[in-house]
């Protein structure tokens, strides 16, 4: 099935997916890779506020190639979400909705998507411009000097995603081959 | 004696780090195109349209084709009978300095490994340089992404271990990467010589075009049947499932020790990136 959602999301608007689902996902998504999400611990840990409003939010982690004058982002494919799996589950259960990445998650973050409801989407590896093409706008809101990796905001326009993990533990990781090698 | 000034390097370095990022070479683009022909599951087909997509995306829109667009790795073929006018060393620096600047590439590299303050230009380069006959210079720049980087492994296996042994290892490589390295991935393995000289190997393995098979009949074989064995574990395109994980898989074999085996396997991804130029 595919489906069209808008972010904010609330669990509501996730629980018909399943894995193998495709998503077109417009509104805005935050992109953070390890530096930042490192930063947010940190700020987290200080009892600071995060740099953005984590409620139903969809984190991409993607550290775009710079845009060429008149270019709203350079290239944009989705980096690897594993070196994330340390701080996902505390933003989950702080109400991060969407982690959008690709490549395969520990099981404390396959625990803390079914405990929230959330979902973990693919974005196409190695397919940059593709990605770029969905993106309608950009900008830094925070730590400007991480460069690629600095905190950007972003506007997507049926931005195509497929889900991995789901609400109800469904993997498509581990669904996705089993099936073809199933068909043989 | 031939003079080679250096600028005349770094210029040529500069543009094939834009080109190696902008385009894929001829026989990976051809294999993606055939894999997609060959590939039975509906799913894994979509998915390898889609690649194809960004490919023509990349050209239209003046896009690296991947975001990671790497750490500079740069191959020299040396002519011993060149003169180089100029420092050498940091006319390749240079030249992958001016590449990532104008071409509007990522810069992904970090100065330290532990202290990790980005270098801001994407050096230093990562040279390889072999000496040859003649009064050539044979540039090779091959961006290397590190969500397949990343995936790599090495064992010093037991010379009893043999041939079955390389073969469990490429293979468990492969399974334990799963989609992590955006499949469908190309491979370099290397097979003997020394702990640094196998994982040497396995990296120059990569420079080779698919469409070239060992031309050794003993190792052609080996490559094949690594192929088949890597395509019937099912990870498929971004590891959804289907035929299509592995492209192509260049092995390069040397002499080694009488007391071991070592074998590294390099991982990459679809766009496995390279750009030759000789001066």
């Amino acid at each position: 099935m595919q489906y069209k959602l808008t972010t904010p999301v609330t669990r509501e608007d996730l629980s018909p997916l399943r894995a193998g689902d495709t998503v077109l996902l417009s509104g805005v998504v935050y992109t953070a890779r390890d530096a930042a999400h490192k930063r947010m611990m940190e700020l987290l840990d200080a009892g600071q506020p995060l740099p953005f409003p984590v409620e139903g939010s969809a984190i991409y982690y993607v550290g775009p190639t710079p845009e060429r004058p008149g270019q709203i982002i350079g290239s944009a494919g989705p980096t690897t979400s594993g070196r994330m799996d340390p701080y996902s589950p505390r933003l989950l259960d702080l109400g991060q909705a969407i982690m959008i990445g690709k490549g395969a998650r520990n099981q404390a973050v396959r625990e803390a998507v079914v405990r929230n409801g959330a979902v973990y989407l693919a974005a196409l590896g190695g397919a940059g411009a593709l990605m770029a093409d969905s993106v309608r706008s950009l900008e830094v809101i925070c730590w400007e000097d991480l460069g690629c990796e600095a905190v950007r905001k972003l506007v997507v326009k049926n931005f195509p995603l497929t889900v991995i993990l789901d609400p109800y533990g469904g993997n498509l990781y581990e669904s996705g081959p089993a099936a073809y090698l199933a068909s043989l | 004696m031939r003079t080679i000034f250096a600028s005349a390097i770094t210029d040529t370095v500069a543009r094939l780090c834009i080109q190696a990022n902008s385009q894929l070479p001829p026989d990976v683009a051809a294999a993606l195109k055939r894999a997609n022909r060959a590939e039975p599951w509906p799913l894994a087909r979509e998915t390898l349209e889609l690649l194809q997509d960004n490919l023509d995306l990349a050209r239209i829109r003046n896009l690296p084709i991947c975001q990671d667009t790497g750490m500079a790795c740069v191959f020299v073929e040396l002519g011993q009978d060149v003169h180089i006018q100029g420092d050498f060393e940091q006319a390749i620096h240079q030249g992958v300095r001016q590449g990532y600047g104008e071409g509007y590439l990522r810069k992904s590299l970090v100065a330290d490994p532990l202290r990790r303050v980005n270098t801001g230009d994407n050096t230093p380069a990562t040279l390889t340089l072999r000496l040859v006959p003649g009064d050539k210079l044979t540039i090779t720049v091959a961006p290397k992404g590190f969500g397949s980087e990343n995936m790599s492994r090495l064992a010093m296996l037991r010379p009893a271990d043999g041939v079955e042994g390389v073969k469990q290892f490429v293979v468990e490589t492969v399974r334990l990467a799963g989609p992590n390295p955006c499949p469908p991935i190309i491979l370099g393995v290397g097979v003997g010589g020394s702990f640094d000289k196998v994982a040497a190997l396995a990296k120059h393995a990569l420079l080779r075009p698919l469409d070239r098979p060992h031309p050794d009949p003993f190792y052609a074989a080996l490559e094949q049947e690594l192929l088949e064995k890597i395509n019937s574990l099912g990870i498929g395109p971004q590891g959804f499932g289907g035929k299509t994980t592995c492209l192509g898989l260049a092995i390069e074999a040397a002499p080694t020790h009488v007391a071991g085996l070592p074998v590294a396997v390099n991982v990459s991804c679809h766009v496995t990136r390279r750009a030759t130029a000789e001066l």
